[in-house]
């Protein structure tokens, strides 16, 4: 029988090593004996410990994490593979136990392909069986292989978390910027200043490396005036290079730094300065793959030049997060940290969209971020919530440009999605005509809702309210904020219904003083902190900063600050609640890391008394403040 | 007395396939979604009317808990004496082509044994549902008794209460760009079974999420 699907997995398989090594004969009786697997995020498809499946694993779409847990019930991300990628061959061909475990990253669909099939189909066939060989030829780690192999064998690895960084082969540029040792020093900082780069490698006619001009060079040799800026790069660069074989680990190159005082290796065919410059490996590069440092982590997110690299860097952060909470760093720097961090990725993301649009913007746009990034509260990743308003344009145009516009939000979603940002349920993103519109059209649907609120408005303006601009022209937003104080001014209804909105989950604590546990079959007993106590502050912090009108805080820990001087009579009780805030972000955070999710969900029974407690105390505050809004907008008859 | 007579009936004019396919709707419906095994199903045919156009092909691809096995998929290529030379340019069927075909009979015969008494899924289901109920009955049988999902009524329930009242028509390449699920083999009948299968997954781990996932919001009243 005719098994069409086996044809369109084949057609797949043949693109990518080892399957590339395989005549179509072989791969159609593999072809056909694959399992198609649907994946959600966070979905497992074997941990370790397991006893080795009979399937081993390539990803069709998405992306499929491997992660190393430690001891300490920690787990380190190893790799993340991505379409093509091969994963979880080695334990079925050593017969040993998974030695990582693997789960979906986003979304995503993946072949499973049983073993005894290919192993069958594959037995007489000389490279097939060379590429496994040299695989297993040596037990360690060894970087080379991996690169050959197109990261086959990634999933053995030695077994301490510290070894895999430091023999983690390091990852260097490739296609550095050069200049030919011809040139003059002119020409070679021009060719630094249009790559934004700081070091340019002088090579000679047959492309070998014979020095390196970094910015000191320039300022001490240059700005002093020793040369003038018309003299030959050979002038000033400082020679010989010292130079290494690719494949080199992060902790090898250190040393290498370390030993000769520099900041750069040349990465050469050979290793020697007698062949052609393949790439170069900075302090930065070195930095930057140990690299648990903000500075380090934004540099690497503005040089990004894919979404791969975007997520590599953002990876990065929630290896940091854990450092600062276990180092009990103030909530407030961390979220500080957390946001650059995220606002960078998103700007990133959209330089990276723009480059692929066949043309420019056709107007001015700004790309605003709503909900928690829009509040700047955002920690760990959660779902993406953003907005695109552009410069009002023409009727005839309208079309057009909106096209435009949404194009580019759909790259730019996509690849914060690939970076770990899942799509917004509700769909409130810029890639929705609804949420992509000219500035006249975005007020018009502010006032809408401020004129005429009902549920449903009240539901987005708990959203929309908190937006903050993150790329492109500002005023395009200082100028909506503004249409929405002169509008809140015009009526009071709009304030009842988001204040009754902000009283709608009552204070947490029951008769008894136990937690009002949520009642679902599934996450039973479990507290949900971010809607019980979290959003009951923000809703209230919102409410109450709009009818003081005050402009340009969204940070509800902020707003609580600023409330309190504007408002002394209740100092206290803002004070409790934005401390109050911090204190529960931070224990969501904490739950979030330990069970990779949002953390929203808490498990009371595991909490230590000690915990426990801390959690009951800041829930008085939430209390509070409900009676204060109760009061405020006279909410007793409005219910 | 008369219905033992009737079952009795049954037993000598019917052949054995369809007998056997009817005794599997006698044993108590599996409950639990997550064991449940699922056919996603598409035909291609000579037209949208149920009496005049015929089946040309059937594609199925069956799974459970997300895992589609490529080796158990349906692809079935009917021999029919109607033709349109219209609807090639949709489906690329040829009257004469060298694919191996079957009669309607047989065709039946190997869908029945395939599809048992699970849970049927297709995109705009209304239309397969009533071109395999037209064969059926071509051949003096009853119709499906199975149950049906229709990935474009779930898709539809699925949508956040926002956007409720957008009435899109679902088309399953929308659905498909929707959710990103990869556009191969487009109105081939396995290509769009193993998409409305893809879609229907998808679908799934969106209600999931809002903790909808029972059989009473699954399957149309």
């Amino acid at each position: 029988m005719k098994n069409s699907i086996a044809e369109r997995v084949l057609d797949f398989l043949i693109k990518y090593p080892p399957f590339n090594l395989l005549n179509t004969k072989d791969l159609y009786e593999i072809s056909k004996e694959v399992s198609i697997i649907y994946l959600e995020k966070g979905d497992v498809l074997f941990e370790k410990g397991d006893p080795a499946k009979s399937d081993f694993y390539m990803v069709r779409n998405g992306g499929v994490k491997l992660l190393h847990s430690t001891g300490d019930n920690t787990q380190e991300i190893i790799n993340i593979s991505d379409a093509g990628d091969v994963f979880g061959i080695r334990p079925l061909i050593a017969k040993e136990n998974y030695k990582l475990s693997a789960s979906a990253n986003e979304e995503s669909i993946v072949y499973a392909i049983p073993i005894d099939i290919f192993t069958s189909v594959t037995k007489n066939n000389a490279s097939i069986n060379k590429f496994l060989i040299t695989a297993f030829a040596t037990n360690a780690y060894d970087p080379y292989t991996t690169e050959v192999s197109g990261k086959i064998f990634v999933d053995y690895l030695p077994n301490s978390a510290h070894d895999i960084v430091n023999f983690q082969s390091a990852n260097y540029t490739k296609n550095p910027v050069t200049c030919h040792v011809g040139s003059s020093l002119k020409d070679a900082a021009i060719k630094m200043r249009n790559h934004k780069i700081g070091c340019i490698i002088v090579i000679d006619d047959e492309e070998k490396p014979v020095g390196i001009i970094t910015n000191s060079d320039i300022k001490n040799k240059i700005a002093t005036g020793e040369f003038p800026i018309e003299t030959p790069v050979s002038n000033i660069m400082s020679a010989p290079v010292i130079s290494c074989k690719k494949g080199l680990t992060v902790a090898d190159g250190q040393l290498l730094m370390i030993k000769h005082h520099i900041g750069h290796l040349c990465i050469t065919k050979d290793g020697t300065v007698n062949t052609k410059l393949v790439g170069v490996l900075t302090h930065h590069d070195v930095l930057a793959t140990l690299g648990n440092n903000p500075t380090v982590i934004l540099k690497e997110i503005k040089r990004a030049n894919r979404t791969k690299k975007l997520r590599a860097a953002r990876l990065k952060a929630n290896s940091l997060l854990k450092n600062y909470l276990e180092q009990n760093i103030p909530v407030g720097h961390i979220v500080k940290v957390i946001t650059q961090i995220n606002d960078a990725v998103t700007v990133r993301a959209i330089e990276i969209a723009l480059k692929k649009m066949p043309t420019n913007p056709p107007v001015k746009f700004s790309w605003i971020a709503l909900g928690s990034q829009g509040r700047k509260e955002q920690i760990l990743f959660t779902d993406q919530d953003n907005a695109i308003i552009f410069e009002d344009v023409h009727e005839d145009q309208y079309e057009a440009t909106q096209t435009y516009f949404l194009e580019l939000a759909k790259l730019v979603t996509k690849s914060l999605n690939k970076v770990g940002f899942e799509y917004c349920e509700a769909d409130m993103m810029a890639s929705n005509p609804k949420w992509c519109m000219s500035i006249s059209q975005w007020k018009g649907q502010f006032e809408n809702w401020i004129y005429t609120p009902d549920e449903k408005a009240i539901l987005l303006a708990s959203i929309f309210f908190d937006f903050s601009p993150i790329y492109g022209e500002d005023t395009l937003a200082e100028s909506l904020t503004e249409t929405i104080y002169k509008a809140l001014d015009q009526t009071s209804l709009f304030f009842k219904y988001l204040a009754r909105d902000a009283i709608k989950y009552p204070s947490p604590l029951g008769f008894f003083k136990k937690f009002a546990v949520e009642k679902s079959a599934e996450q039973k007993d479990l507290f949900n902190i971010k809607n019980r106590t979290m959003m009951p502050l923000v809703d209230a912090a919102r409410v109450l900063t709009l009818q003081q009108h005050i402009k340009g805080i969204n940070n509800t820990p902020e707003r609580y600050e600023q409330l309190a001087v504007l408002d002394p009579n209740n100092k206290a009780l803002y004070h409790s609640c934005a401390y109050a805030f911090k204190a529960l972000s931070k224990f969501k955070t904490k739950q979030g890391l330990l069970h990779n999710d949002s953390g929203k969900f808490i498990d009371i029974a595991s909490l230590s008394k000690e915990e426990e407690l801390k959690l009951r105390r800041c829930l008085k505050p939430v209390h509070d403040i409900q009676e204060i809004l109760k009061i405020r907008f006279d909410l007793k008859n409005f219910m | 007395m008369k219905l033992f007579n009737w079952f009795s009936e049954e037993k000598k004019d019917y052949p054995e396939f369809w007998l056997t396919y009817i005794e599997g709707f006698k044993s108590k419906f599996n409950e639990d979604i997550k064991n449940t095994r699922f056919i996603a199903f598409d035909t291609e045919t000579t037209g949208f009317d149920f009496n005049e156009d015929r089946v040309l092909s059937i594609g199925a691809v069956s799974f459970i808990d997300k895992k589609i096995e490529v080796n158990k998929s349906l692809e079935i290529y009917i021999q029919q004496d109607v033709f349109n030379p219209e609807t090639v340019k949709i489906h690329g069927l040829l009257k004469n082509s060298k694919v191996e075909k079957l009669s309607e009979l047989e065709a039946l015969k190997a869908f029945l044994a395939y599809i048992k008494n699970d849970v049927l899924v297709a995109h705009h289901a209304n239309f397969d549902r009533k071109m395999i109920d037209k064969m059926l009955e071509r051949h003096g049988l009853g119709k499906l008794r199975n149950k049906f999902i229709d990935t474009g009524h779930l898709y539809k329930k699925s949508v956040h209460q926002i956007y409720k009242d957008d009435d899109l028509p679902y088309s399953l390449d929308e659905l498909a760009k929707e959710l990103n699920v990869p556009l191969v083999d487009r109105h081939t009948a396995t290509g769009d079974a193993l998409i409305t299968a893809l879609v229907f997954l998808k679908t799934l781990a969106r209600l999931d999420k809002r903790k909808h996932l029972n059989w009473g919001y699954l399957l149309p009243k």
